[in-house]
């Protein structure tokens, strides 16, 4: 083979990575552009007028930065009965929220260091009905669900939906914990034992402070789950009690008046806002989740 | 004092396992003994043995649901795994941007079902969405409107589902391909294996417990596949769209059958359990085994 030649086939393996590279990129791209698309959609229809959504399309950009439609979304409007706005969902949504989710986190840690450090007979007989609960469609408990709730006198009320994502909750902390703390040598809890120190006391001085990677992971989760939850919100409230993501879904179905699509846009971004915000600064930890509530076992 | 100590973990432990015992299992073990009765507004205890099944398969409209739900999470779990294997596979290539690239692809799994429902919603919307888009770019006989097409409108639940969970299939492919030895693949390019064959023939078949993971997860999600339906279709036109979960929130909370709403919630379970028991099973048996 002449130095030629050589040269000319290095240069077409070159021009072939090159163009491998670009089909990538164009592939990865279009992706994106297919993910990007509806929020995109979403964020400049929230801006348009009325005017404009009908005699634009769908990807045009708005002439002007409207506000008025995030203004109707989030207060309302102030003269009519059947008046639909967030707020006071959103805050609905919050008040259930910070309770259920520290409260479910925190048994949740109990739960996996007791039943990982602590190991009793039948434990991991405990921790299968756990597991199994992750799973199970809730469609098998809602109608018990919502009697037990009215016997309690909390159906209807942000209580009763603390309970609920409480105890439908625990499952996924308890197997989010348990999991992290298996990998835990057991080594520094024995020693611990030997020199006198208690359940508690050993939870709280050692085990707490390296469980930060696993909390801030439940944490995210249960964040997520409950802020999203239509499901149970539907059916255990209903009116001023419901929260965020019940009163979006009313707020789009309503065809009493015209169709606002804009005001729609704005309360959708509204709900998703929160996760969104939580996805972007610790999207590792939600991740990790994810992929911890997956791999099971 | 010493029987206090002794016992703390499984005292600590039990209130938290009552609740499950109780909330999980004793719920669904009323659900089942209902769907065994002729309640209908209020639940009655005298069984009644099977018939409220019976009754269930012999509903069109259950027919409508069970034949939907096949339909979506075939072309669910396909499309998901499709795209989910080619983008972990295209950004394993030591591509720069890669970090913001996987922020794009995921960040729908943050919103809720109802969030993504209403911009679909709002996309395919005959008059002013996709549609009108393309005729205005000169297309002006194309058409889409599946949405309110009967037939076609379970399409378009596919279409919002895997926008929003194919990133999710993307990222746990993604953390399988790098546990994968560089050396594997290093030697087979040696050996002259093309890039392409390295993947289909060496990679992917050692990725068989991702495959289950995803398969699982993605199966036991559209069995619950609820909230996207509501805010997309509600079920609609008519009854085109319907799905379990949506029949038997409709039985149980609107038209006051709630011993056929158990029974209908009950096919779902055991759905579920027939393929989470045997997952569960072989996957607890690996964690045995690897101790």
């Amino acid at each position: 083979m002449t130095e030629n030649n050589y040269n000319q086939l290095e240069r077409s393996a070159k021009n072939k990575k090159i163009i491998f590279r670009w089909i990538l990129f164009i592939i990865l791209g279009l992706f994106a552009i297919y993910y990007i698309a509806p929020l995109y959609v979403m964020i400049v229809t929230s801006f348009k007028t009325m005017e404009e959504i009908r005699q634009g399309n769908l990807f045009s950009l708005p002439n002007t930065l409207n506000f008025e439609s995030w203004d109707i979304a989030w207060n309302g409007q102030g003269f009519s009965a059947g008046d639909v706005f967030i707020k006071t969902y959103f805050w609905n949504s919050v008040k259930l929220v910070v309770p259920a989710v520290i409260i479910s986190t925190i048994l949740g840690a109990i739960n996996g260091y007791a039943l990982t450090k602590w190991r009793f007979k039948g434990d991991s007989y405990i921790f299968l009905l756990f597991l199994f609960g992750t799973f199970i469609p809730y469609q098998a408990i809602l109608l018990p669900m919502s009697r037990t709730l009215g016997s309690l006198g909390i159906s209807n009320s942000i209580y009763g939906l603390i309970l609920v994502h409480v105890v439908y909750g625990l499952c996924f902390t308890t197997l989010f914990c348990r999991n992290y703390y298996i990998s835990i040598s057991n080594e520094i809890v024995k020693a611990a034992r030997i020199d006198g120190a208690g359940f508690f006391k050993i939870f709280f001085r050692i085990i707490l402070p390296i469980s930060a990677p696993i909390l801030v992971v439940t944490v995210i989760w249960q964040f997520t789950m409950i802020w999203n939850d239509f499901l149970f919100g539907a059916t255990f409230t209903f009116g001023k009690e419901a929260p965020i993501q019940v009163a979006l879904n009313n707020m789009v179905l309503t065809s009493s008046s015209v169709k606002r699509y804009n005001v729609d846009m704005a309360a959708a971004i509204i709900a998703g806002f929160p996760t969104l915000i939580v996805y972007v600064l610790a999207g590792k930890y939600f991740i990790r989740g994810l992929t911890a509530g997956s791999v099971k076992g | 004092m010493f029987w206090l100590k002794r016992n703390l973990p499984r005292l600590v432990i039990a209130p938290s396992f009552g609740v499950i015992a109780w909330f999980v299992y004793g719920f669904i073990l009323w659900t089942i003994y209902i769907s065994f009765t002729k309640s209908k507004l209020l639940p009655v205890y005298d069984l009644w043995g099977v018939d409220q099944y019976f009754r269930l398969w012999s509903m069109p409209r259950w027919h409508v649901a069970v034949e939907n739900l096949f339909i979506f999470t075939t072309l669910f779990i396909v499309f998901c795994i499709f795209i989910g294997i080619l983008l972990a596979i295209l950004l394993d290539q030591k591509i720069r941007a890669e970090g913001f690239l996987r922020t794009i692809y995921l960040y729908p799994m943050a919103l809720s079902f109802i969030v993504t429902g209403t911009a679909w919603r709002w996309m395919l919307n005959p008059s002013l969405g996709i549609e009108k888009f393309a005729q205005d770019l000169g297309f002006v006989n194309f058409t889409f409107d599946w949405l309110v097409t009967p037939g076609m409108s379970i399409y378009t639940i596919v279409i919002a589902g895997v926008w929003q969970s194919s990133g999710f299939i993307m990222a746990i492919f993604l953390a399988g391909l790098r546990s994968v030895d560089d050396e594997i693949i290093k030697a087979a390019k040696i050996d002259g294996a093309s890039l392409v064959s390295v993947y289909t023939k060496i990679i992917l078949p050692m990725m068989r417990p991702v495959f289950m993971s995803a398969i699982v997860i993605l199966v036991h999600l559209a069995i619950k596949s609820y909230d996207l339906v509501i805010a997309l279709t509600a079920g609609g036109p008519g009854i085109s769209s319907d799905m379990p979960a949506v029949f038997m929130t409709q039985m149980a909370f609107h038209r006051s059958e709630i011993g056929l709403a158990s029974a209908s919630a009950i096919m779902m379970f055991l759905t579920v359990s027939a393929i989470v028991v045997p997952y569960l099973y072989s996957e607890l048996k690996r964690e045995d085994d690897r101790k």
